[in-house]
Formats: C-alpha cells, structure tokens, sequence
C-alpha cells in the first residue's frame, strides 16, 4: 500500500491556513496591520480572514508602525493574543522602540509580572527589484535583542507548524516571510500540527561540508548541494527555522561530522546572522574543523534597484559551490 | 509654608461630596509627598542606585484621576511614575524596595523607579521612554473593547512626550476606533530642562480636538478641579464616547531627575519654583476642607501623622529586604 500523495500548497497558503485555523481555535487571537483585512494585504497573505472573523478580529490600521505595534502590546498585556502585520521588514524600523524597549523587555523588568504574546508577521528579502527601502533582511537586528524570538521559515510545512508554534507561544515573536518565497510550494501536512520553535531541520544529509542556510537561502544551498553532488562531493544543508532560538547542538553536530561549515542568510554580511552562527559553530566544533567557517552574507551595501546590480547583492547558487570548492582544495 | 491669601480659592465647592472621598484624596496627596520627599532624602544619602524623577507638587494630577478609577482600570505611567502608581493603590513598601534594588520589590529589584507594574492593580507600567505608555495603554482599551469588559484606560503623560509621534498614531486610532482611554497631559512646564514654549506649537488639547478627541485644561493643583474633569473624562470613556483628553497644568518643585538641583542646569529661577510652592496642591485642599468646616485640621494632622509612620515603615521594609538572588539575572527573559 502507497502512502497518499501529501497535499502541496505554497506558502502564502501554508501562513493563510495557520492564520484561519488558531483564530479559529483562540477567541483571543486578533490581527491587525495596513490592508490586512478588505484586501487581503499586498501580498494576499491575509486573505479571507475578514469575511470569516470580522472587523473587530481582522483589523485595517492606519499606516503607523509604532502605534499598531503599541496598540499590540498593551492588548497581549491584557488577555488578548495579537497578530500583526508589518507590510516590508525595513518598515519595522518604525516600530523599532515598540518592538525593542517594550515588548522585548516587559516580561523580564517586571520580573514575570506580565506577558507579552505578540507575532509580528514581516516581509523580508531581495529579488523583487523594489530598491533599499522596500527589500531589507533585518533579522539579526531582532535576534539581538533579548525578549525577542525570530522565526524564518523556508517551506510551507514549516511555515505553518512554526507559525501556530509562534502564535502560541507567550513572547514576542518577530515572523520573518521571505516575499520571494509566498509562491515556493511544497507539501503540506493535514492536520493540526506545530512545528518547536529552537529546532532545525537537516534537509540533506552528507559528509564533506554542511551548509547553514536560512528562509529562501535554503534553495541556492539546496541547489548547491546537488551540483557539487554529481561531483562528489556530499553536502550536508540545515536550515535552522529559528534563529532565536537557535539550535546550536544540530549546527555544531554537523560540523563535527563534515569539519566545512558555510553559513548563508540574506542578511547584510556585516554583523550579521553569518557571524553569530559562524561563531557559535567554532566555539562547538573548534577541534573538529578543518579550516576556518565561511560566510554568505547579502553584500554591504543598499539593496540597488537595478536587476543586474540588485542579483549581484544576493548570495547566489554559484557562489556557495565555489566557496565550497575553496574550502575542500 | 504658604498663606491663605497667595492660594486661589477651588474652583469647585463640592458641598455634597462625602467626607470620606475628601479624606481619601488628602491622604493619597500626602502618601505620594511624604513618599517623594523621603526618596529625595535616601536618595541624597547615597542609599538608593539609580535615577529618580520626582512627583512633589504634582499630587493633585494622580489623585483627582485616579480618585475616578476602579480597581480594574488600567493606568500607564511615566519616568516620574511613583504618584500615580501610589494614587492608584501601590504599596509602598514594595516600591521602595524596588527603589533600593531589592529582592521585595514590586518587580524583584530588576526595574527600578522607571518600571514599576503592579498587573493587580491596573498599573501596566511605568516607562522610560517619554510617551512609552501611550501605546500600552491605548492597547489596553482596545483588549478592553475586543473582550467586552467594562474597564478603561488612564495614559499619564508629560508636555515633553506631546511632542513624540507615537501619540498621534496611537490617539488617532483610539478616536477612529472609539477607545476607552483617558489621555492626561501633565503640563508641568518643563520637558527635562526645555520648556513649552521654546519647543511645542500650539497646546495639547487643540491637538487632540484635531482628532475629534474632546478635550479639557484644568488647574492641576487644584484637586477638586482635577476630579471634575476627570469624572467629565473617565464617564465619556466609559459610556462609549471613545477617548478624551486632559491637560493638567502643575509645576514639579523639585528638578527633573535628582541631579538637577539649584543652578545646575540654569533653566528656571529659584523666585518661580518658590512661586509654584505657594500653590501647593495639599496645602490648598487643608485650607479648603477646614476653612469650609468640612474636616477638622486635627483629623488631616492625624492623617499626616499615620501616612509618615506608613512611609517610615516602608523605607525600614525596604533597607532590611534582601537583595535578589544572583540566579535572578537570567529569570523572566522568557515566558
């Protein structure tokens, strides 16, 4: 007997199901955010909510970042369970003081007097030709921080168990949506099902070097992996899903086994992502490796409009199979 | 201190209000000034760490607002929070001993005078950041909204934070949605060391009328002025008019934080601070409720009496608490 085909779906339709079903499920989960109720929000994520919940639970605001954000707080401090929605992750920057002096903090200053259960859903990532201000990766801004936790999923499977996990956890949860990836289609399980935030996933195994890979960095990796494969050489790609937490004892494994690590995110290459998981990864797997962790970062500059300028800003397929081959000559 | 002619006389007789409400709001006034001026003196002792903004000549704001709220009502607070969260029932044994960094303290010593959150009794916080509670508050009345629940807002703020742009998004949609929530601008004329004048165009209530948000000024030493407005105010939120808005005008006697005193920052002059403290808001409510036989002076001498054994006890409570287990520092980062 053959398993049933698992259903594929995209992950704007993953994130659309989660969203349903845990309001559906918690009468104190409501979500709020620019265009996100009569439109569905600009990238349709949030469609249908507000035909089945209402205005009250599907909440258009007026464009202010800091205020929908503060609004946000104050309900998740008093019994409710907010969802918000921050159109492109540069804008967050508006909400930044919300986000990092308040709802990062409040738990830990009151010493446990109060929680904060807020999602902040937020559009990430280059390739859409929308120039600097439309097109940031700002996750390591938020992974900074205590209080905060920061969620970047790179399938629909993941997507929407990390999404319900983050809905239903008590802190501020920073949900960060590659906008090149809503399309990305994948199975996704039946079911109500979550996924733990702190888990990565390995999604190839091999032997000769690990690849670390976040949200949409997941897919030149993969491609990477399989290039090199027909070489030879046996990758190993984990992709971390959370990277607060961060599931350092699965990255440090892994470097133990293959002794090449290279860390790749979208995130500016300069005090970023790469840097803390490359260090972290030495620091566990010191002895084990057999040369420095290489890093992929989105290059130090402004998101450029230009096509041909913008994809030379983004780590590429090509580039993460020539450091490899660099790091195993 | 003062003479009866330099103090303007109330601009409210409320003949018919009880005893006990007068009593009440003269011993919330005299809890919060006794409790400032005792931070003033350990704190100038090299006691308590820190910063410390204080409330002294403001109690007349916090008292005739909070003398409106239910225990269930949500206030936020500022960096010169410790007299509205004393006027909204906080004990001031566990906030000294928040003051001091100890381990009895309201929030286990790890927030300190600018943090202090009592979730029992409404108080969702005071806030370092200028304008930081207009937001949590302007939440609270939407949480309140969304679950049906009979509860309203209070959001002290400063003429400094009338400047920051997060009340003006969050004002704008507590009046768009119909919030319950009571905005109450302390104009105590001066943002830090800057005043109104040099910085603000045009006044807070104008601002908020912009907003269709219905708005008032009132004496803000004047307790009994205060509690009108405030019952205006609290009444207009809670019958579902949506948000209203207060400008209470009072003057802090003591400088911005405790590193401010005499000249050093050379914005106001000793004659105006020796000005405002002719209009102390206490000693003006004293002359009223015994010049009016409402209350014998020696019932408000044994309040006094009693509320500086309370403080008393509070500081004691507070320097004999232990300090917080080191463990402490990695606890609450997480839920």
């Amino acid at each position: 007997m053959s398993m049933p085909e698992p259903r594929i779906g995209t992950i704007r339709e993953a994130i659309n199901e989660a969203l349903h079903e845990e309001m559906r499920r918690d009468p104190a989960i409501f979500i709020m955010g620019e265009d996100i109720g009569v439109a569905g929000g600009v990238f349709k994520v949030t469609a249908g909510l507000l035909k089945e919940f209402g205005p009250d639970r599907v909440r258009d605001t007026p464009i202010a970042e800091a205020g929908i954000v503060g609004l946000a707080i104050g309900a998740a401090m008093t019994g409710m369970r907010p969802i918000v929605e921050i159109m492109f992750s540069d804008f967050t920057t508006l909400a930044s003081d919300q986000i990092v002096n308040q709802a990062a903090k409040l738990r830990y200053m009151t010493a446990g007097q109060c929680k904060v259960p807020l999602v902040i859903r937020t559009a990430m990532g280059a390739g859409r030709r929308a120039a600097a201000q439309h097109s940031q990766s700002l996750q390591a801004w938020y992974a900074h921080i205590p209080g905060l936790k920061v969620v970047m999923p790179s399938t629909p499977e993941d997507a929407k168990g990390l999404l319900k996990s983050a809905i239903r956890d008590d802190n501020p949860v920073i949900f960060m949506e590659d906008k090149m990836m809503y399309n990305q289609k994948g199975p996704i399980p039946e079911g109500d099902y979550t996924i733990p935030l702190g888990k990565a996933r390995i999604h190839r195994t091999g032997t000769d070097a690990t690849i670390i890979c976040t949200s949409s960095m997941l897919y030149p990796g993969l491609e990477a992996a399989e290039r090199l494969g027909q070489e030879g050489i046996e990758v190993e790609v984990i992709d971390p899903r959370t990277i607060s937490p961060l599931d350092d004892e699965t990255l440090i494994q892994s470097a133990i086994k293959t002794g090449h690590v290279l860390v790749v995110d979208e995130g500016y290459h300069s005090f970023g992502v790469t840097a803390e998981i490359a260090a972290r990864v030495m620091e566990g797997a010191f002895d084990y490796l057999d040369e420095p962790v290489r890093r992929l970062g989105a290059a130090d500059v402004p998101v450029p409009f230009a096509p041909s300028l913008e994809d030379l800003t983004i780590p590429s397929a090509d580039r993460i199979v020539e450091i490899i081959k660099e790091m195993r000559a | 201190m003062t003479t009866q002619s330099q103090i303007s006389p109330p601009s409210l007789h409320h003949a018919d209000l009880p005893v006990e409400l007068y009593l009440d709001m003269y011993r919330r006034m005299v809890t919060i000034r006794k409790f400032e001026e005792t931070v003033y003196d350990v704190y100038s002792r090299g006691i308590m760490p820190g910063l410390a903004h204080l409330y002294t000549g403001m109690e007349a704001v916090a008292v005739g607002i909070c003398m409106t709220l239910r225990p269930h009502d949500n206030i936020t607070s500022t960096h010169r929070g410790h007299g509205h969260l004393l006027a909204k029932g906080g004990d001031p044994r566990r906030m000294f001993a928040e003051l001091l960094g100890k381990a009895s303290g309201y929030n286990k010593g790890k927030g300190g005078s600018m943090h202090i959150v009592d979730m029992s009794l409404g108080i969702l916080g005071a806030n370092g950041v200028v304008g930081g509670g207009l937001g949590i508050a302007t939440g609270a009345a939407l949480s309140a909204k969304l679950r049906g629940e009979d509860c309203i807002s209070v959001a002290f703020f400063g003429d400094g934070a009338l400047n920051e742009g997060l009340f003006y998004e969050v004002a704008n949609m507590a009046s768009v949605w119909g919030l319950p929530v009571v905005y109450v601008m302390e104009n105590n004329h001066y943002g830090e060391y800057t005043p109104p004048s040099k910085v603000t165009a045009g006044t807070g209530p104008a601002r908020a009328e912009a907003m269709n948000i219905p708005a008032k000024t009132v004496d803000g030493n004047d307790v009994l002025a205060v509690y009108e407005a405030a019952l205006w105010a609290t009444e207009h939120a809670r019958s579902g008019g949506g948000p209203a808005f207060v400008e209470c005008q009072t003057y802090r006697w003591r400088g911005h934080h405790m590193g401010d005193q005499g000249d050093t920052y050379g914005y106001r002059t000793q004659a105006e601070i020796e000005e405002w403290m002719k209009k102390c808001p206490i000693e003006r409510l004293r002359r009223y409720l015994t010049s009016e036989k409402i209350v014998p002076a020696e019932t408000l001498q044994q309040i006094d009496t009693e509320t500086q054994s309370l403080i008393d006890e509070a500081v004691e409570f507070a320097k004999q608490a232990p300090y917080p287990d080191p463990s402490e520092v990695f606890k609450d980062v997480y839920a």
